[in-house]
């Protein structure tokens, strides 16, 4: 197995400064995080989350947009902010991105083409002007769009769900190791978010490709990925095997995600039990001890003096909280092995 | 929340009362340079005392539209060019501008979908709530006025002390929840919620639509929620209408339709749904929405309905009561 990608120890702290230069408060976006995602065999991890859990703060750091507090993110072994030039070519081709908003990407001025084009030449990817038609009108009908309804058509003239179906094919173009999928269909109407779903699955089966799927939807988490990360104010709260996580959640936030989604099926209403209150709290984050003490039903002492480890409840899972501290620590692997021990779970149950 | 037989007889209580607000063959246009682009199209449907309507429908089926339609805020060039709404025994479509005015908030209020973020960011909580009691002049003198604000933060779950914070200081949901609380405090007869959670996280949406069922049970209120949430429908709303190209495809009572949808649209939306419960394949609907400026001759959904026959493409399909409480627009019936 050759890393992909790594993120060891990383944290990201934004520090709020006055306009004075005084120092005021302190918000940690990440906390910790150490991650390896592997070139081989190719996964689909979801991170989940609702606003303000870090996992924007994830991308955001995997990509070098913006970098670490303290810790590192490496590409292949190399710390992404050192890369050669060489290197850092092959880096922009290896991980490709999908954002959340099929509206913002394009510029209105040009053909839907171009965000195909650019990359082709950038790349190199095609000898020929025909064999980059070729290579376009495949990527595209590999995404389930009909070339000729396409390319040459200006943004204005497609649906959200067809330009975000461009971007996947765009992705796909270019032959990446990762894409990181932001929030690819927050923005998509009901009926295509399953199409874009479905090609996003196609690529990660057909091409071999990993994904890392962002987002706050645990429905579509658990449909397409086959580990789950659930962040909770930068820390995880619980990571592991999809099938565990979203079927048994063992953490009480995880529980409570789980709970709140509102499901279609009647004979499963929401709970009408009193609801922690997040406006009796307005401050919710304790500075200390777990990050979800004070909405936390189970709370009890220690949570609010030290922070929990993982504990790792199942072979393929880890929670971070003292409900089950009889469970062993996580090593200082991380995520790492609760990652591994489910692609070999699944693995072996293919056989 | 239909879960227990009593539920089950409120929910359908409230289904049987006379309605509150009538529509009748309403009709919106926008005229572009490209001609008019038929928004919404002949559109009827009511809404009892104390019930719970929802709207559903992707982007461009017309939901949004019929909200403000209902409150007379469609901008030009959009305009209404058909049909009456009455609203207690009044057709808004009528009155003037003035009337209009007064029915707003005091008869007929809005909770808009990015509500939180239409709260003034300079001015604090307490006087754009007492605003629109101002503006329709309940006579209340300050005090009075003072002991009405605490008691609708109250109503919606927010502190008193909320009254005197900036809308920076709060939350997502707990501006939203201001905006309840500015939405309820004439005490409507109908209260217009578009995609009233659509920006907030899971956990903040539910707690924000406990709060929005909670103050409609108290005030008696008739609520119209518009989203794209079927989940969240199934859970809230007694009765359901699901748009297609500015039409109803199917007007349903939630428990019916979530377990038995009769319009293919319908049954193709709800199955295109992810499932919490179990792994499969994901269904999308194959092609596209017809473009409103130019419509398909007969049925707007035939040309992705996958049991379309000769009669859908020569005439339109009536929306018809089929089975009891059951409205399809659809040949197969």
């Amino acid at each position: 197995m050759t890393k992909l990608m790594e993120i060891r120890h990383a944290s990201k702290i934004f520090g709020q400064k006055t306009i004075t230069g005084k120092q005021k408060q302190s918000t940690v976006a990440l906390n910790d995080f150490t991650m390896t995602v592997q070139e081989a065999p190719p996964t689909i991890t979801a991170v989940v989350g609702e606003s303000g859990s870090g996992k924007t703060t994830l991308v955001r750091l995997l990509l070098g947009l913006t970098s670490p507090t303290s810790g590192e993110v490496l590409y292949r072994g190399t710390d992404i902010r050192k890369l050669s030039k060489d290197a850092q070519i092959q880096f922009l081709r290896d991980v490709q991105t999908i954002m959340q908003d099929p509206y913002e990407v394009y510029n209105p001025f040009y053909k839907v083409d171009h965000v195909l084009k650019v990359p082709i030449e950038k790349f190199k990817l095609a000898k020929s002007p025909a064999e980059a038609q070729t290579l376009m009108e495949e990527s595209l009908s590999a995404v389930g769009l009909r070339p000729d309804d396409t390319l040459g058509r200006h943004p204005h003239q497609l649906s959200g769900g067809q330009r975000q179906r461009i971007m996947v094919a765009r992705a796909l173009l270019i032959r990446p190791r990762l894409i990181i999928a932001d929030e690819p269909v927050s923005m998509v109407d009901a009926s295509l978010r399953a199409t874009i779903l479905e090609s996003l699955r196609k690529l990660h089966d057909d091409f071999g490709i990993s994904m890392l799927y962002i987002t706050h939807d645990l429905t579509t988490a658990y449909q397409i990925s086959r580990n789950i990360i659930v962040l909770y104010r930068g820390d995880v709260a619980e990571v592991g095997d999809v099938d565990l996580v979203v079927r048994q959640p063992l953490h009480p936030y995880t529980q409570l995600l789980i709970e709140s989604i509102p499901v279609i099926d009647l004979s499963q209403t929401w709970k009408k039990e009193k609801l922690d209150d997040e406006s009796q709290s307005v401050a919710s984050v304790p500075s200390q001890g777990c990050r979800f003490a004070n909405r936390c039903p189970h709370v009890m002492d220690i949570c609010r003096q030290q922070a929990p480890p993982l504990y790792r409840t199942d072979e393929g899972r880890a929670v971070s909280c003292f409900l089950y501290k009889e469970n062993p620590v996580l090593g200082n692997r991380g995520l790492d092995e609760v990652l591994e021990a489910t692609q070999g779970t699944v693995a072996s149950a293919a056989d | 929340m239909v879960n227990t037989v009593d539920d089950i007889q409120t929910a359908s209580k409230r289904i049987d009362t006379a309605p509150v607000l009538t529509v009748n063959g309403l009709s919106v246009y926008y005229h572009t340079s490209r001609g008019a682009v038929k928004a919404v199209e002949n559109v009827s449907f009511d809404i009892r005392a104390h019930e719970r309507l929802g709207l559903v429908g992707e982007s461009g089926s017309g939901k949004s539209t019929i909200a403000l339609a209902l409150l007379r805020m469609i901008k030009p060039p959009g305009r209404i060019e058909t049909g009456e709404v009455i609203l207690d025994g009044t057709d808004l479509v009528r009155l003037s501008e003035e009337q209009m005015r007064s029915m707003r908030l005091n008869k007929i209020a809005l909770v808009a979908q990015g509500a939180m973020n239409s709260l003034n960011p300079v001015v604090k909580i307490k006087p754009q709530l007492i605003d629109g009691m101002k503006d329709h002049d309940i006579g209340l003198n300050d005090k009075q006025m003072d002991a009405r604000v605490y008691e609708l933060l109250d109503s919606v779950g927010l502190r008193k002390d909320v009254a005197d914070m900036y809308p920076h200081e709060l939350s997502g949901g707990m501006k939203q929840r201001v905006c309840i609380a500015i939405a309820i405090s004439l005490r409507p007869k109908l209260i217009i919620a578009d995609e009233p959670t659509s920006a907030l996280d899971v956990v903040v949406q539910r707690q924000v639509m406990d709060t929005l069922l909670k103050v409609q049970e108290d005030l008696g209120a008739s609520i119209l929620l518009i989203g794209h949430d079927m989940g969240l429908m199934a859970q809230v709303a007694d009765r359901v209408g699901i748009m297609y190209a500015g039409e109803f495809a199917e007007v349903s009572q939630s428990a019916d339709l979530f377990s038995d949808p009769l319009h293919p649209y319908s049954q193709l939306l709800i199955n295109s749904l992810p499932s919490i419960e179990h792994k499969g394949t994901l269904k999308g609907i194959p092609g596209l929405p017809p473009s409103l400026l130019d419509r398909p001759s007969g049925c707007a959904f035939r040309q992705r309905c996958p049991f379309a026959f000769d009669r859908c493409e020569a005439e339109e399909p009536p929306l018809r009561e089929i089975r009891p409480n059951r409205l399809v627009s659809c040949h197969l019936y």
